[in-house]
C-alpha cells in the first residue's frame, strides 16, 4: 500500500458505531476534515447503523436495511478503509500502531476510541444457556426474531428504557412476555414512582406481565433455557431470556494502553484521553465522573472531537440536561432533571388524572425547574427541558406551570409546543440523526421544503425515532410562517399525512377521487390499504354529496353487503324499528321470514329491535325482499351511519313523561337514518329525567323537561363510557331537529372516521362545540342546511335496492362446481 | 404435479369484481375457494379460510396484492396465502389461470378435500 508515501496523517478509528461515526462526519464537514487516512475498525460484521432503532426493529417497525446510517459506498467515495468483523486488540503506544485480531496492523498519528459499553451481565447461573441474549446489536435482534418465530414464551430482565422496549417489540412478535424488575417500579432511574406504575399498568394491559422486586437468581435449563427463578420462589417458564439490565462502559482496550480509566475512559473537556493523540467520545468515555448512555450528549461530544481534531482548540464539552421518552407506540412518557424534590428548598408540583391516564410532575428549586416528569401527554418536554438547560426564572408562572405551556403562557388554545422563535440556532432538535434548529431552517429556506417528509429525507430529522417529530413540525411551520399545530396520527402506514391535513385538501384542492387523493399526498401503497381506503371514500363521500360514487369495495363487508357478517359467514339482518316502536304486521313478517328462511336465531337487541342472526348470504336479498313487503327497511345496525334512536313511551302513556318522546324519537330515527358518518351514532330521547332511554350515553341525548328539551352530545356506552355534555335547552321540537342536523353535520365534517362523538368531543371540547352549534346561529343553519341537502342523495332503502338486484354478484355465489 | 391437476373453467373474469372476490363451493362439500381479482385484472386463488379463525377471506378488502380479513383483520398474501407480520399462518393456494377471458382453477384430481363428505361452513 502507499501508506508511507500518503502525506496525511493517520487517524485510527477503534469502533464502528454510533459516536465513532458520528464525529467522522461531523469531521468530513468541517475545512480540515480531509487531513486524515482514515481506517475504522468495527468488532460488527455491519456498516454502521442506528443502534436505536434495534427496538423498532424488533418490534417490526422498520427492518435492518432502513436503520443503516452510512452504507459501503458511503465509506468508500470518502476514502475511509473500514474494516468489519475485526476488533482491535491491542494498541502501541511506542510503536503508534494499533493490530486486529486477525492481525491487521496500522500505524496511527491519532485514535478516536468510540468502543461504546457491553451490556452487564452478572455472574447468573444458566446466563450462557441457548435462548439467552442481551439487547445491544443486530446479532442480538436476529436471535431475538428467530426465537419469536419457533417459541411462545420470553422473559425480560430489566425493567429500564432498553428492557421495556424489548418486551414490547418480542410483545409484537406474537410472544407472551414477561418482565423481571429488581426494583418495585419500572423505570426508576428516569420516572418516580407514581409515573412508573401507570407506565406499569398500561403495559399490563397490553399483555405484558411484571415481576418487580423481582431478584433473578438463576436461568434453569439443560439444552436451552426453560426458565427464570426468582430468589423468592417465583418460577417464570420461558423459552427466550433477554437480559437488559444496564451497560458497562467498554474500556479493556484503553486499560490495556494505560490510558486513565474509571468507571469509563477518562477525557477531559476537548474529549482528550490521558494521551494527547488518543481521543474518545461515546459511551465508553467518563467526562467530569458522568457516563453516558443517550446519543443527546454523544452528538455534542462528536461536534467538540471532530473541532478538536481539524485543529480548533478551543472546542469544549459541557454535558446539558437530558431527557429521555420511551420508544413503545401510544406509551408517551417523559422525564427531564431532578425526579423529585432534593431538599427543603424543592418544591414538587404534581398533577394526575387516573381516568385519562394523565401525570405530570414538576420540581422547583428557588424559583427555577429542575424537573419535569411527564406520563400520558408529553406535548410540552421540550418546552420544560428548555426552562431547565436555560435555568429560566419562571417565579411569575410558577402556578401555572404544571398546567402546561398553553395555560402558562396563556396562549390561544391549539398553539402549544415550544417557542421556536427564541430557540437557539444550535439546540439539538433530533437527537437520533443529531440535526440542530439551524440546519433544519437553512434546508428549509434552501431548498423550499412544505412538508414533514420533505424535511425529514433532505435533514434526516426525525427520520428515526419520531419522538421530535412535533418540535420538526413546528419548525416547519414557523419558518413558512404557518400557525404552530401538533401533529395528528397519520392516517395509516401509506401515508404520512393525517386526517385533517387529508379532509382540507380534498375540499381546498377539489380532490374527488381516491387515487386523486393518494397522489396528492404521495401515498407509499397506490391502492391504499384496509385502513385509508374506508377513511378516504367516506370522506369523499361526505365532501361531494350526490358528486362522489361510493366506491363499494373500498367498504368493510358488513358495510359493502348491508349486514353483519358472524363469526360463522352468515349473516345478521335488524330493521328498523322507530324509536323501537313496532306493530303486529310487521312482527308477523318478521316471524314468517324467520320460517320461511328457517334462521336460527331472534334475537331482541339492545337497540330496541329485533335482529335474524344466521341468515346465509345467498339469502340475504329474498330475506330483505320479504320484509320491505310489510314495510320494513335496513336498520343499519351494520353501518358507520344512524343505528338507533332509544325511546321511552314519554308523555303518551307515562305518568311522569313531560313531552311525546316516543314521537320525537321517531321524528329524529326518519330524520338521520341512512346518512354516512365516521362512526355509529345512536340516538336517544327520554320523557323526562328519570331517562329510562339512557339518553345519557347516546351520541346524541335529548331529555324531555316541562320547560322544554335538553339537548346532550357526547356520550358513549360502549368500552370506554362516557356521560354527554349539556349542549343546549331548547323549547321546541322544531328547534331540536335543527340541532341534531347541525349536530350530525359538524360531526361528519370533523370528526376523523372511526373516531366517534365521544373520544372526538373529547379532543376538541364541548365548548367548541358550543361555539359552533349553540352560539352561532347562522352557522348552525347553515351545517343543517348541507346535512339535509346531503340526506337527499342518502336515503334509499339499501335492502330494497339488492331485493331489486343492485350488486347481485355481492350475493349469488359462482356456479356450484360438480364433484372434480 | 402439474399433470395430477385438473383445470375447472369456472366462467368468465367478469364474474369477478375487480378488487374483488367470488367463493366457489364444492357439490360434493369440500372447502370452499375464493377466486380472486386484483386491480391490475390479476387472478389468484385461495381455499376460502383465514388461517386465523377461518373467517371468509371472500369478504376481504383486496389492495394491492392481498386481501384482509373481514372477521379480525389478518392481511393475506393473495399470492403466497401467508399472513402478513406480526401474524403467523398460511391459507392454501389453489393454481389459476385465465384463457380467453375465461378463469380456470387447478384442482388436484384426489384432493382429499373434494371427497369428504361435509364442509366446514355452511355454503348454499
Ligand atoms: C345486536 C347488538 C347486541 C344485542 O344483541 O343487543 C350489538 C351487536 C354488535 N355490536 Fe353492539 N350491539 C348492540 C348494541 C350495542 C349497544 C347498546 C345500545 O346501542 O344502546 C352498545 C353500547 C352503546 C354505544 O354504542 O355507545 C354497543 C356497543 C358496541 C361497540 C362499542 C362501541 C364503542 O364506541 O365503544 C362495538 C364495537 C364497535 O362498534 O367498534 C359494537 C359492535 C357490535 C357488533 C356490530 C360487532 C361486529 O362488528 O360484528 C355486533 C354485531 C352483531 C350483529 O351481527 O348483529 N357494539 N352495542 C345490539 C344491536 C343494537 C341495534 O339494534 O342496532
Ligand atoms: C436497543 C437500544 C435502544 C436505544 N434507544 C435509545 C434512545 O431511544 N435514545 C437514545 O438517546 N439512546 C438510545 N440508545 C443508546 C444509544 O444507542 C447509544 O448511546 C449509542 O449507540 C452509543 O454510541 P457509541 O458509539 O458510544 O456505542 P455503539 O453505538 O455501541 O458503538 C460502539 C461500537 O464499537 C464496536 N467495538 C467495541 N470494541 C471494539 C474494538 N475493540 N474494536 C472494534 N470495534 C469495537 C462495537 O462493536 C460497536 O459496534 C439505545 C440503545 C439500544 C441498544
Ligand atoms: S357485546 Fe356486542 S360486540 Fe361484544 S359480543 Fe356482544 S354483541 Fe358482540
Ligand atoms: S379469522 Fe381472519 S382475522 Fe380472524
Amino acid at each position: 500500500m502507499n501508506m508511507m508515501t500518503d502525506p496525511r496523517e493517520s487517524l485510527v478509528v477503534i469502533g464502528n458505531g454510533m459516536a465513532g461515526m458520528r464525529t467522522v462526519e461531523e469531521m468530513l464537514k468541517l475545512p480540515g476534515g480531509k487531513r486524515y487516512r482514515i481506517t475504522v475498525f468495527g468488532a460488527e460484521p455491519h456498516v454502521n447503523y442506528n443502534r436505536i432503532m434495534l427496538s423498532s426493529v424488533l418490534a417490526g417497525d422498520k427492518s435492518v436495511e432502513e436503520i443503516v446510517i452510512n452504507s459501503r459506498e458511503w465509506y468508500a467515495e470518502n476514502g475511509i478503509t473500514l474494516i468489519t468483523g475485526d476488533a482491535v486488540k491491542t494498541i502501541d503506544r511506542e510503536a503508534r500502531t494499533v493490530t486486529s485480531a486477525a492481525g491487521v496492523t496500522v500505524p496511527y498519528d491519532k485514535i478516536l476510541l468510540a468502543t461504546g459499553s457491553r451490556p452487564l451481565a452478572p455472574p447468573i447461573p444458566g446466563l450462557g444457556l441457548p435462548g439467552t441474549c442481551a439487547f445491544r446489536d443486530i446479532a442480538d435482534v436476529d436471535k431475538m426474531l428467530a426465537a419469536a418465530k419457533t417459541h411462545k414464551r420470553a422473559v425480560v430482565i430489566g425493567g429500564g428504557l432498553l428492557g421495556l422496549e424489548a418486551a414490547w417489540g418480542l410483545k409484537q412478535r406474537g410472544m407472551s412476555v414477561a418482565l423481571v424488575h429488581l426494583m418495585p417500579t419500572l423505570m426508576e432511574r428516569q420516572l418516580d414512582a407514581a409515573a412508573g406504575q401507570l407506565l406499569q399498568r398500561d403495559l399490563d394491559r397490553r399483555g405484558i406481565a411484571f415481576f418487580t422486586d423481582g431478584q433473578t437468581e438463576e436461568i434453569t435449563g439443560t439444552e436451552r433455557v426453560e426458565g427464570v427463578q426468582l430468589a423468592d420462589g417465583r418460577f417464570i417458564p420461558a423459552d427466550l431470556v433477554v437480559l437488559a439490565i444496564g451497560i458497562r462502559p467498554n474500556i479493556d482496550l484503553a486499560k490495556a494502553a494505560d490510558l486513565d480509566v474509571n468507571r469509563g475512559i477518562v477525557v477531559t473537556d476537548d474529549m482528550r484521553t490521558t494521551d494527547a493523540d488518543i481521543f474518545a467520545v461515546g459511551e465508553c468515555v467518563e467526562h467530569r465522573g458522568s457516563v453516558f448512555g443517550l446519543v443527546a450528549p454523544i452528538w455534542d461530544q462528536a461536534k467538540v472531537c471532530a473541532a478538536r481534531l481539524t485543529g480548533d482548540e478551543s472546542a469544549l464539552f459541557t454535558s446539558r440536561a437530558l431527557s429521555t421518552s420511551l420508544k413503545i407506540t401510544g406509551v408517551d412518557v417523559f422525564s427531564a432533571g431532578a425526579l423529585m424534590a432534593e431538599g427543603e428548598s424543592d418544591d414538587e408540583i404534581t398533577l394526575r388524572d387516573d381516568n385519562r391516564g394523565l401525570y405530570k410532575k414538576i420540581v422547583v428549586r428557588d424559583g427555577k425547574l429542575v424537573g419535569a416528569v411527564m406520563y400520558g401527554d408529553v406535548a410540552d418536554g421540550q418546552w420544560y427541558l428548555g426552562l431547565i438547560r436555560d435555568k429560566s426564572d419562571i417565579s411569575e408562572i410558577r402556578d401555572k406551570l404544571v398546567f402546561g405551556r398553553a395555560f402558562a403562557e396563556s396562549l390561544p388554545a391549539g398553539k402549544t409546543g415550544p417557542d421556536i422563535a427564541s430557540m437557539p440556532d444550535d439546540a439539538q432538535v433530533c437527537g437520533c440523526n443529531g440535526v440542530s434548529k439551524g440546519s433544519i431552517v437553512c434546508a428549509i429556506r434552501e431548498k423550499s421544503l412544505c412538508s414533514l417528509s420533505q424535511v425529514r429525507s433532505h435533514t434526516k430529522a426525525s427520520a428515526s425515532c419520531g419522538q421530535c417529530t412535533g418540535l420538526v413540525e413546528a419548525i416547519l411551520a414557523d419558518t413558512l410562517g404557518g400557525a404552530v399545530e401538533k401533529k395528528a396520527p397519520s392516517i395509516c402506514d401509506c401515508a404520512t399525512a393525517g386526517h385533517d391535513e387529508v379532509r382540507q385538501a380534498i375540499l381546498a384542492q377539489g380532490l374527488k377521487t381516491m387515487g386523486a387523493v393518494r397522489a396528492a399526498f404521495n401515498w407509499k401503497k397506490a391502492e391504499g390499504c384496509h385502513k385509508c381506503r374506508p377513511a378516504l371514500n367516506y370522506y369523499l363521500l361526505c365532501a361531494w354529496p350526490g358528486e362522489y360514487v361510493d366506491d363499494s369495495r373500498s367498504r368493510f363487508i358488513n358495510e359493502r353487503v348491508h349486514a353483519n357478517i358472524q363469526k360463522d359467514g352468515t349473516y345478521s339482518v335488524v330493521p328498523r324499528m322507530w324509536g323501537g316502536v313496532t306493530t303486529p304486521s310487521e312482527l308477523h313478517a318478521i316471524a314468517s321470514v324467520a320460517e320461511k328462511f328457517n334462521i336460527p336465531t331472534v334475537k331482541v337487541t339492545g337497540g330496541q329491535r329485533i335482529d335474524l342472526l344466521g341468515v346465509k348470504k345467498e339469502d340475504l336479498p329474498a330475506v330483505w325482499g320479504d320484509l320491505n313487503k310489510a314495510g320494513l327497511v335496513s336498520g343499519h345496525a351494520y353501518a358507520k351511519g344512524l343505528r338507533t334512536v332509544k325511546t321511552c313511551v314519554g308523555s303518551e302513556w307515562c305518568r311522569f313523561g313531560t313531552q311525546d318522546s316516543t314521537g320525537l324519537g321517531i321524528k329524529l330515527e326518519k330524520f338521520c337514518w341512512g346518512s354516512w358518518t365516521p362512526h355509529k351514532v345512536k340516538f336517544a330521547v327520554s320523557g323526562c329525567p328519570r331517562n329510562c332511554a339512557e339518553a345519557t350515553i347516546k351520541d346524541m341525548g335529548v331529555v324531555c323537561v316541562e320547560a322544554g328539551y335538553d339537548i346532550l352530545v357526547g356520550g358513549n356506552g360502549g368500552i370506554d363510557v362516557r356521560v354527554t355534555d349539556p349542549l343546549v335547552r331548547v323549547a321546541s321540537e322544531d328547534e331540536v331537529m335543527e340541532y341534531a342536523g347541525a349536530f350530525m353535520q359538524i360531526y361528519r365534517e370533523e370528526a376523523h372516521y372511526l373516531e366517534r362523538t365521544a373520544p372526538w368531543i373529547a379532543r376538541v371540547g364541548i365548548d367548541y362545540v358550543k361555539k359552533r352549534l349553540v352560539e352561532d346561529n347562522e352557522g348552525r343553519r347553515a351545517l343543517n342546511a348541507r346535512f339535509v341537502y346531503s340526506q337527499k342523495f342518502a336515503q334509499d332503502d339499501p335492502w330494497a335496492e339488492r331485493a331489486g338486484g343492485i350488486d347481485a354478484h355481492e350475493f349469488a355465489k359462482l356456479p356450484e362446481l360438480a364433484d372434480a | 404435479m402439474l399433470e395430477a391437476l385438473t383445470w375447472k373453467k369456472i366462467g368468465p373474469l367478469a364474474n369477478i369484481p375487480v378488487r374483488g372476490s367470488r367463493r366457489l363451493c364444492f357439490g360434493s362439500g369440500g372447502k370452499p375457494i375464493a377466486v380472486f381479482r386484483t386491480g391490475e385484472d390479476k387472478i389468484f386463488a385461495l381455499v376460502d379460510e383465514c388461517p386465523h379463525k377461518q373467517g371468509p377471506l371472500s369478504e376481504g378488502i383486496v389492495s394491492g396484492n392481498s386481501v384482509t380479513c373481514p372477521l379480525h383483520n389478518w392481511v393475506i398474501g393473495l399470492d403466497t396465502g401467508l399472513a402478513a407480520e406480526p401474524d403467523e399462518g398460511r391459507t392454501e393456494t389453489i393454481p389459476v389461470k385465465l384463457v380467453n377471458g375465461e378463469v380456470y382453477v387447478g384442482l388436484l384430481v384426489e384432493r382429499p378435500v373434494l371427497e369428504r363428505p361435509t364442509i366446514e361452513r355452511k355454503c348454499g
